[in-house]
């Protein structure tokens, strides 16, 4: 007879929420009358979020290994959690905006319809509204806060997954630009199931070498020597499945053409979130796993890192269109995080940890907000987001052109942001574990991704209006509050950053 | 009154005005202005009270204030004084209402909306002051930086035809700097913790550490790169002649009288007491680049035929002179430096000011395009002599009080280049009075030259004097009005302290002397006399 396992439900609640909430939106989908889902099922997908934000605040100080071992709820885990239900929720409510596009939602309304079809053409004006969208979105929240928490390598592999998949879906589900957000949906979906051959393959080396998928029992075998020629390519494996979900250069090449053709308000969600939940995965990984034998890991990522900085920031200014350059700006900021990686430290002696997950934070805010203001400007055909449609909007929209300012000078790591406490946090951290030359390259690339988010302000000030341009739509409820949140929280985490910084000071610990 | 805190008053007055202009609605534009003057006079008016409160034989550093800021990262939200922030304080109280007044039709009639030109103006003032006044690294650093914004927007909106342009080029250049002093600032964070367990900002702590000279050497690189950007140096200069020329005039004023001597403040207040050892090592090379600047910039500023950029020039040559006095290491050179910076405010700032409004007149910026025009406009022509004079440091005006401390300071030490420094006063006297000369005498031509209407022209300056003819039919003559009120108002303060600084600098080297001569004490540098 089986045992039931040993479960700690309180620690779990905040999956538990989430997951909750994702099951209850399929049957809502099934028995709710059409006309009321759409509320229905955001309520329902607010209430799983933030009650798992709520949820991960109850549970502060909590540090238990549970589930016989295959899920650690520690500080990283719940700060990283209540970053991915905080983010995961403002990301709801930019797919639950109703009052921008003519058509009601910016998502399809049945995505199996070959795009270019008659039926296509016909759905395309029908104000039907699609509300799929809302169980796959809290179905990859839930993935990616049991990615954070996972002890165990075959438990974070499944939560890859459950938290890709959605993911692939999602992207195609664009109302418009059918064939370009349907690329996308293959390209991730192609290229993320080559990646998951990386981690899976990396597990059975791992597996093979030590035993045992636990985190714990994997470092036993690693020690301080490596543990041998097999653990140290599974764990180069392991790194690369993950790098691939963090887009990381060089494995970031589908992060541009994805981050395009998805729905914005997917983009902003696959930008903030995903972001969060991979380099939690790759933390975890690091400092549980491999923490003793810190030369077995360090070489890659300092690599990843600089190669990552480069790309994005290099690549980054041939972009012509802005959902492009923020996927560029995403893969340049992932090879900064890298930097607070490296800062981990023996043994994560270092301030590594806490200044990764600050920076997970403010870079996650900021990069939804500016996909959030990307949602506003429009012209007959969606969205306008080639950088030329962008010319003199701070004359013509100032407000929106001073949020998405903010926005750029906190991605540029301008003082009194967000960002620039993060960049500090990282760079400081680097720096105390002699990187310093790690540290300079970055600050380099800094510079030169600046350069990018400089020429948008450039064009939205100092450029006159084009003729024709788009128009800038009076946003909803829902995005209002995103934008207003986001906006507050940029400025907070730059001028009084102290709570916060503590907070993740004092959460910076693993168990396991 | 001294527990006031004066120092955290005069940035958050300018940064709540800043609000509130921008908050005005669009068609209040005179109701902004008023403000803005409103505002920049009280900041004035605390800056006036802060040095009575201040004693100049007291410490160091007075009025601080100090609240935990970031504790993870040991910094403070930390202000306080010494004379050479002190002076540099009062500069900034002094030049900004100027700048609202002269600047009070600058954004008039433009497309954009005129309440934002001021409320950039005041939120600079809040950023230039806190960059002077905070005593922790990591605040100063953050102030360094976001000084960039407003300026930035001040010149890509309301600047000249190729305003993008140089906005792009001042940001770059000035983020790049500034980067790569954030890796030094880190640097010295670590140090710090490395030397007393727990990493500090705090100035006062981090001048008392002890760096070994290799690590010096690089971490002085960091900051020394980022201030001579701003400062600028030759060959990282490139950047400011056209900042200078396509700024709107008000901006030029604040971004070379006041923005580009936070570099030299800060050779003075962190490269020189943070890495004594790699000062003295690098010295040399800097004195190099200061001499070179100094003679270079003065040949290229000759050669100009923009007024805006000839400015530009000319300060970049007397930033040479400031940065000789910081790196000869004596109480006198050091002091005339420090007294140079302001000196130099005022007298750039005037020039600056004049050619703005005889460029608002003609509408053109080159020297070739004006000629004659003391004639009709004689304030404007007196403003822009003592302006020119002041510039070239003729006794009687302030700077040449400072240059004059500069050169004699620096003379012991450094013989060599500062005999070679005393050629650019020479070049000095040749850029500024060929542009006085070119637009205000000589006969009357350019762009002000206009065909006589049939009557005599209304008004002052106009009238009979027409009936000296100097060209043929069609009678053309030079129209131009002299310095109105408001403008008088503008000039008249600043060629009053430029006076007054020339025969009385007294009570401004009182003030600065001791910061000088505790600045070289933390190097352990031998200081000479300080009997002055």
């Amino acid at each position: 007879m089986i045992e039931a396992p040993d479960l700690s439900w309180a620690a779990l609640a905040p999956l538990l929420l989430v997951f909750g909430a994702a099951c209850a939106g399929i049957l809502v989908e099934a028995f709710v009358p059409r006309s009321v889902r759409h509320p229905v099922q955001v309520g329902l997908a607010l209430a799983g979020t933030v009650g798992a934000l709520a949820a991960t605040v109850l549970l502060a100080g909590t540090r238990e290994v549970t589930a016989v071992g295959a899920l650690a709820v520690d500080g990283a885990a719940l700060l990283l959690q209540a970053t991915i239900a905080g983010l995961g929720a403002l990301s709801l409510l930019l797919f639950a905006e109703r009052s921008l596009d003519p058509a009601r939602s910016a998502f399809v309304v049945s995505a199996a319809v070959p795009a270019g079809s008659p039926r296509d053409r016909e759905l395309a004006t029908v104000p039907r509204v699609q509300t799929e969208v809302y169980p796959l979105a809290t179905f990859a929240i839930g993935g990616m806060m049991l990615f954070v928490a996972a002890n165990d390598l075959l438990v974070m592999f499944v939560a890859l997954e459950v938290l890709s998949l959605p993911l692939y879906l999602l992207s195609g589900m664009a109302r418009r630009r059918r064939l370009l957000s349907q690329e996308a949906a293959v390209k991730y979906f192609l290229l993320g199931a080559f990646a998951s051959a990386f981690f899976l393959y990396g597990l059975a080396l791992v597996y093979g070498a030590a035993g045992s998928v636990r985190l714990s029992e994997v470092r036993a075998a690693v020690g301080t020597d490596g543990g041998g020629v097999l653990l140290v390519l599974g764990l180069a494996l392991l790194v690369v499945g993950l790098l691939f979900k963090a887009s990381v250069a060089p494995f970031h090449t589908w992060t541009p053409d994805v981050y395009q053709g998805a729905p914005t308000a997917v983009t902003a969600f696959m930008a903030a979130c995903t972001k969060v939940a991979a380099f939690g995965a790759i933390l975890r990984l690091l400092y549980v796993a491999f923490g003793t034998a810190e030369w077995t890991w360090r070489p890659l990522v300092y690599a990843a890192a600089i190669a990552s900085m480069v790309v994005g920031a290099v690549l980054g200014l041939t972009q012509t269109d802005l959902k492009r350059m923020l996927a560029y700006s995403s893969v340049a900021h992932a090879g900064f995080l890298l930097t607070g990686v490296i800062g981990l430290g023996a043994a994560g002696t270092g301030s590594g940890l806490a200044a990764t997950m600050f920076y997970l934070l403010a870079y996650g805010i900021t990069t939804l907000g500016a996909f959030a203001v990307l949602t506003l400007v429009r012209d007959g055909d969606g969205e306008a987001s080639h950088l030329s449609q962008w010319a003199g909007l701070g004359a013509r929209s100032p407000i929106t052109a001073a949020v998405m300012t903010l926005f750029l000078l906190a991605l540029a790591g301008i003082p009194l942001t967000a960002g620039f406490t993060g960049k500090f946090a990282v760079f400081r951290a680097a720096i105390e574990q002699g990187a310093w030359p790690l540290a300079v390259v970055a600050l380099l690339a800094s510079a030169v991704a600046a350069f990018f988010y400089l020429r948008v302000v450039v064009l939205m000030y100092f450029s006159e209006p084009v003729a024709d341009g788009p128009t800038v739509g009076v946003p909803g409820v829902p995005t209002t509050l995103v934008l207003a949140v986001t906006a507050a929280a940029t400025l907070a985490l730059g001028i009084v950053p102290g709570a916060v910084l503590d907070l993740a000071g004092r959460a910076a610990i693993f168990v396991g | 009154m001294s527990d006031f805190p004066w120092l955290l008053a005069m940035i958050a007055v300018p940064a709540i005005g800043a609000a509130v202009v921008a908050a005005l609605p669009r068609e209040r534009a005179l109701l902004a202005k008023q403000v803005a003057l409103g505002v920049s006079l009280v900041v004035l008016l605390l800056a006036v009270l802060t040095t009575l409160a201040f004693d100049a034989g007291g410490p160091r550093f007075q009025l601080t204030t100090s609240v935990p800021w970031i504790p993870d990262f040991g910094s403070d939200f930390a202000l306080g004084v010494d004379g050479i922030a002190l002076v540099m304080v009062l500069l900034i109280g002094v030049l900004v209402p100027l700048v609202v007044a002269a600047s009070w039709h600058e954004a008039d009639g433009g497309p954009r909306p005129v309440r934002v030109f001021f409320a950039w103006l005041l939120l600079l003032e809040a950023m230039m002051v806190g960059v002077f006044v905070a005593t922790d690294l990591l605040l100063f650093y953050v102030f360094f930086e976001a000084m960039l914004v407003p300026m930035y927007f001040l010149i890509g909106s309301f600047g000249g035809p190729r305003r993008q342009y140089a906005a792009v080029k001042f940001f770059v250049y000035s983020l790049v700097g500034g980067l790569v002093m954030l890796a030094s600032v880190i640097g010295v964070y670590v140090v710090s913790a490395g030397v007393l367990g727990e990493g500090t900002f705090a100035f006062d702590t981090l001048t008392r550490l002890d760096i070994d000279p290799d690590v010096q050497r690089l971490l002085f690189l960091g900051f020394f790169i980022a201030f001579a950007i701003k400062a600028p140096l030759v060959p990282l200069h490139t950047w400011l002649p056209d900042s200078g020329a396509e700024a709107p005039v008000g901006g030029a004023v604040l971004l070379v009288g006041v923005l580009d001597k936070v570099g030299t403040f800060g050779f003075i207040r962190y490269c020189l007491p943070l890495f004594p050892d790699a000062s003295r090592f690098y010295a040399p090379f800097v004195l190099v680049l200061a001499v070179v600047g100094i003679l270079y910039a003065a040949l290229l500023a000759m050669g100009q035929s923009d007024m805006k950029r000839l400015v530009s020039y000319t300060s970049i040559s007397h930033f040479g002179f400031i940065a000789l006095g910081i790196f000869a290491f004596t109480t006198e050179a050091g002091t005339g430096a420090v007294l140079y910076m302001v000196n130099h405010g005022l007298a750039t700032g005037l020039l600056f000011l004049v050619v703005g409004m005889l460029i608002a007149r003609g509408g053109s910026r080159r020297i070739a395009d004006y000629g004659g025009v003391a004639a009709k406009a004689p304030l404007l022509a007196g403003a822009f002599l003592v302006a020119g004079l002041a510039s070239l440091a003729l006794p009687g005006t302030g700077s040449f009080v400072s240059e004059f401390l500069v050169l004699i300071g620096s003379f012991p030490e450094r013989p060599v280049f500062t005999v070679l420094a005393t050629l650019g006063i020479i070049l000095a006297a040749l850029y500024v009075l060929l542009m006085y000369q070119r637009t205000m005498h000589g006969p009357a031509r350019g762009v002000l030259l206009q065909e006589d209407p049939a009557e005599p022209l209304p008004g002052a300056g106009g009238g009979g004097a027409t009936a000296t003819a100097t060209l043929p039919a069609p009678q053309r003559s030079l129209r131009v009005a002299d310095l109105g009120r408001r403008e008088i108002a503008v000039v008249a303060p600043l060629v009053a302290l430029i006076l007054v600084l020339g025969v009385y600098p007294q009570p401004l080297i009182d003030l600065i002397e001791p910061a000088v001569v505790a600045t070289l004490d933390d190097m352990g540098a031998a200081s000479g006399g300080t009997d002055r």
